[in-house]
Order: structure tokens, then C-alpha cells, then sequence
């Protein structure tokens, strides 16, 4: 049994989108991604929707969108973290033999409510949380004991952002595009040292949709699907208090990386054409390079100055910019997946590698400082 | 409820100033944690019968052993820096509402005798090169202590 993804869609992630409410936000992704998929609303027999309520501002989150999201009347349960997280779940049902279809859908508006009270919401209320520190506070602590511990520069950690935002260039749906030196990323306002402006992703407001069908469903179905497949998928969590962690690794995703690598029978990281990371941070980017076994411990940077990760490299990673280029927090691993799909599947626009891509991963993170890592590989073939 | 309307007619709604207020059961382990802070200004532990690890602050279960801890340690207020950061960037305190004032530190400490560590403030010395992972550090009480994680003023370096 296998399951392979048939439909994508994301809207434009952006600063603030006034246009549109969340429901609005959600239906525009739904009706794209089934259009992509060739299929109607009733063709999909259960729904996994992602939300966080803090963001929200609401309990539920997810009722906000029953009606956006054509789940009335159907199965529909909801996530509360990374869309990676939500695709998983989808995927568990679709495994488990009751279900053909699954629609997966995450919406995020960073742009209602304060990032720094929101993220602080999610730290411990006795010890950690009274003392306001928040997603970036976090995560200077770890991009610190990461350089410290190995050498790295905040040099270094510019690259990442020089080329993710060079990457969003050719990709009309990122957030934040443009060419930078590492000089200007040197001189971006300085935030929570060592991270300044540059170096940290964006408040965005975005959706996403994927649409999961099992084998069986895409046999009995005459319509031209143009599936990708999930070869390997699995999570893993590290220790929620950040007290209690190595900050300077990540054996959290290391773990999830080698139960997604063995189910997809991935033997060597050449087997893998291409990586969508989340990115929130610059340092993120090379601490998960070496979580994913892509090079050694402490060698991300290096890495990423041989040439591997740009887009014309042998590994590129985060063609689309990544989420430096646009945050859209909860939907932003649902994107990584979507992205490595029209990779595969060769329809990714401006921003398409030139080289064939066979097999990529989409990797989502949730909690402080990549408490949770989720990994998927994506092939073109079953 | 607010209502704002924008100059092509679309509608924004403030949430208004309404707040929602918990009132959080700290437990058996952390009440006691917080009554020795504010009363004598002595940092416990809670040490694991199995792996032997001392957690800081208390906690009932030690997550990789499931096993439940019961023996309270002393740790010292002194320890040192595991890693830290200075805000340049103004935040809302959670606490009060204000804007905190900036620069302030932020750390992750090591305390003398635990096994885990812990988080606070650190007070950013004139000469931030002073500043370093590995360097020594001490707690700096309130006079006023109401049973609070702010009965801790902040983290300062140990002049040596
Ligand atoms: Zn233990």
C-alpha cells in the first residue's frame, strides 16, 4: 500500500493580505488545489485541517474554515502544529486502508496578532514564559551555542540568507526577494545578537492545500493524475524544555531523517536531487543540512560554500527561498512539501532546477527551536 | 469591539483590550521550588532515582527514565553561561505589558550541582565582551519576593 500526492496549491504569502479572512484565504487554496488534482469536492472523503489557535485568536480554529474547506458533512479532524505534521496524519489515514482521499489544508495570518506574545504562548508558564522570551529570543540562544560550539561565523549564517533570498527572486509567491551581499546582511538591523533582520524569516500571511489518494483511488479513477509519491515519512521530538536540550544539534530530526531514509530504502544522501528546509532562521538551515546527514556535524557552512545547496548545485536546497522569504508559520512545511512536488514534478516556474529531480525532501519543524522535526521523501516513482 | 475601515472599504476588527485570565495550579513540586526562592533564595532541584540527573527548575517525571522524582536537592545560585543574547528590539513584556527597555540579556545558565538549565535574564555589562559562554554567573534576588520566577531580578556576571 502507498499513498502519492495529486493535487497542490499555495497562495502568495505576503506582509499583510487585507483582502482576504482566513476562510477566504483557505477556500482560494482548496478549489486550486483540487483543480490541480482534477477532482470535485465529493471525490475527497475526509479533511485534515492546521491551525493554531493562538495565532487564530480563536478556540476551534479550524470550524473557522468548515465551510472553506468543504468539509461539511465529512470526516474532519485537525492538527495543531506544522502542515508537515498535518500531511502525516493524512497519510496515516490513507495507510490505514479506511480512507481513498485526503485533503490537507493549513492557513496562517502572522500579520493579526504580536509574534512575540504569541510565541511566548507556547513556553512553559511557570518558569520560562514570565520572563517574555519568544520565538527569536529562543533562537538567538541557539544560533550562539550552534557557532560557538563549531566554529561558525555570523558570516557564515549570512550565505544562507543571501542565497534563499536570491532563490525568492524567480518565485512570485515569496514574501521577501532580493539580491544581498553578505556585507548588507552584516548590516541589517541587529535584533537579538548574533541574529539581526536578515538573518530572521517574516510575519506572513498564507495558505496552503495538498490532496492525498491512495493507489487504489488513482486506479479506479480514469482521470491523468501526475502523482508524486510518498516513499518515506516520520517525526520526532526532541525535549519540549529547552533546558534539557543539546541546542547545538539536532538529534531529533537525525532520528526522523533515518526512519524516513530506510522506509524510502534512501541508502546515500546522491540519491536525494533536491530540499525544501524550514528555514525560520539562517542558522536553521545549515544546523538541519547536518541533521539530515547531508554533510558531518558542524560542517553546514562549509557545505553550503562548496556550491551543493545553490540552485544549480548537486543538492539544491530551498529553491523557493525558503522560509527566510516568507513565514507563513504553520502552512510553511505544507509549502516545503508543495514546492518539492512541482519541483518533481517539473512544473515549479522560473524557479525550476534545471537537473531532473527524482526524489527531494520536505521537512517541517514544530515547537522552540526545531523541538520537532518532520521529514518527508517525495519521489516520481512508487 | 473596533471597527476600522481602510480606503477601499474593507473592514478590520480590534480585539479590544479585553484580556483572558487563567489562574495556572503550579503543582506540589513547583510551589515548594518557589517558596524556598522567595523565602531563603535557595535554588532546588529534583534528582532522578534512575539516571541520577538533578532538573532545574523541579519537575515530577524525568521524560527519558518515566520514572517519578521526589528527592529535593539544593543547587547553588551560581553558575555559568551556557549560552546567551542581547535584545536590540523591543518587545512587549508579557509580564506587564510595557516595552521592555533595551539592551538587556537574555540567557541560559548552568547551575552549580544541576544537571539541566535554566533561563533568565542576564545583566549586559558596559563592556559586552565580558560576555561569553562559560562565564561565571549569580542570581541577583528582589527585596520584594512575591513567589514568582521575577523574584530573581536577574543573572550577573561573577567579578573575579
Ligand atoms: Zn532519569
Amino acid at each position: 500500500m502507498s499513498a502519492a500526492i495529486v493535487g497542490v496549491a499555495y497562495n502568495r504569502q505576503e506582509r499583510r493580505n487585507i483582502r482576504q479572512n482566513i476562510a477566504e484565504m483557505v477556500y482560494e487554496v482548496t478549489t486550486q488545489a483540487l483543480a490541480d488534482a482534477g477532482l470535485e469536492i465529493r471525490d475527497i472523503d475526509n479533511v485534515v485541517t492546521v491551525s493554531n489557535d493562538f495565532w487564530d485568536g480563536r478556540t476551534i480554529s479550524s470550524m473557522a474554515v468548515q465551510d472553506a474547506c468543504g468539509s461539511y458533512e465529512k470526516n474532519i479532524s485537525t492538527v495543531e502544529g506544522d502542515g508537515t505534521f498535518g500531511a502525516f496524519y493524512g497519510l496515516s489515514r490513507i495507510l490505514s486502508g479506511e480512507y481513498q482521499t485526503t485533503l490537507v489544508v493549513a492557513h496562517s495570518k502572522g500579520s493579526e496578532s504580536d509574534m512575540s506574545l504569541v510565541t511566548n504562548g507556547m513556553f512553559d508558564q511557570f518558569y520560562v514564559r514570565p520572563l517574555g522570551v519568544d520565538n527569536l529570543i529562543s533562537a538567538a540562544l541557539q544560533a550562539r551555542i550552534y557557532m560557538d560550539t563549531f566554529g561558525v561565523s555570523e558570516e557564515d549564517l549570512a550565505l544562507v540568507s543571501v542565497k534563499n533570498h536570491g532563490n525568492a527572486l524567480k518565485n512570485p509567491k515569496a514574501q521577501i526577494a532580493k539580491s544581498i551581499t553578505v556585507k548588507d546582511v552584516m548590516a541589517s538591523r541587529k535584533l537579538a545578537d548574533p541574529l539581526k533582520l536578515y538573518d530572521v524569516s517574516p510575519i506572513s500571511d498564507g495558505a496552503a492545500a495538498i490532496i492525498l489518494a491512495s493507489e487504489d483511488f488513482m486506479r479506479r479513477n480514469p482521470q491523468k493524475f501526475r502523482p508524486v509519491f510518498i516513499r518515506g515519512a516520520a517525526f520526532c521530538a526532541d525535549a519540549y524544555d529547552l533546558g534539557l536540550r543539546d541546542l547545538a544539534r539536532a538529534p531529533a530530526l537525525k532520528k526522523a531523517a533515518e526512519r524516513a531514509f530506510q522506509m524510502a530504502n534512501i541508502r546515500s544522501v546522491e540519491e536525494i536531487d533536491l530540499a525544501e528546509l524550514y528555514d525560520a532562521f539562517t542558522y536553521m538551515e545549515l544546523m538541519w543540512y547536518e541533521g539530515l546527514g547531508f554533510c558531518p556535524e558542524g560542517k553546514g557552512a562549509e557545505f553550503l560554500k562548496s556550491g551543493a545547496t545553490q540552485i544549480d548545485g548537486k543538492l539544491p536546497v530551498n529553491a523557493s527561498g525558503g522560509v527566510l522569504s516568507a513565514h507563513t508559520v504553520v502552512a510553511a512545511g505544507l509549502i516545503r512539501i508543495i514546492e518539492a512536488c512541482l519541483q518533481i514534478r517539473g512544473e515549479a516556474g522560473e524557479h525550476q532546477v534545471k537537473k531532473e529531480v527524482r526524489n527531494a525532501i520536505a521537512h517541517g519543524i514544530n515547537g522552540p527551536c526545531g523541538q520537532s522535526h518532520c521529514v518527508f521523501v517525495l519521489s516520481k516513482e512508487a | 469591539m473596533i471597527t476600522e475601515e481602510n480606503k477601499q472599504g474593507l473592514f478590520f476588527m480590534h480585539s479590544g483590550d479585553a484580556s483572558q485570565p487563567y489562574r495556572y495550579t503550579v503543582g506540589t513540586w513547583g510551589s515548594k521550588f518557589l517558596t524556598e526562592l522567595r523565602d531563603h533564595k535557595q535554588f532546588y532541584g529534583i534528582r532522578c532515582p534512575k539516571c541520577k540527573k538533578v532538573y532545574v527548575p523541579v519537575r515530577q517525571v524525568c521524560g527519558p527514565c518515566f520514572t517519578e522524582m521526589t528527592e529535593l536537592v539544593p543547587v547553588s545560585a551560581e553558575g555559568k553561561i551556557v549560552s546567551y543574547t542581547i535584545l536590540r528590539f523591543q518587545f512587549l513584556d508579557p509580564e506587564t505589558g510595557e516595552r521592555k527597555p533595551i539592551p538587556y540579556g537574555y540567557g541560559i545558565f548552568r547551575l552549580d550541582g544541576a544537571d539541566t538549565n535554566f533561563q533568565h535574564f542576564i545583566a549586559v555589562p558596559e563592556d559586552e565582551s565580558r560576555l561569553f559562554i562559560g562565564a561565571r554567573v549569580r542570581a541577583v534576588f528582589r527585596e520584594e519576593r512575591r513567589g514568582s520566577l521575577r523574584d530573581i531580578l536577574h543573572f550577573e556576571l561573577v567579578a573575579d
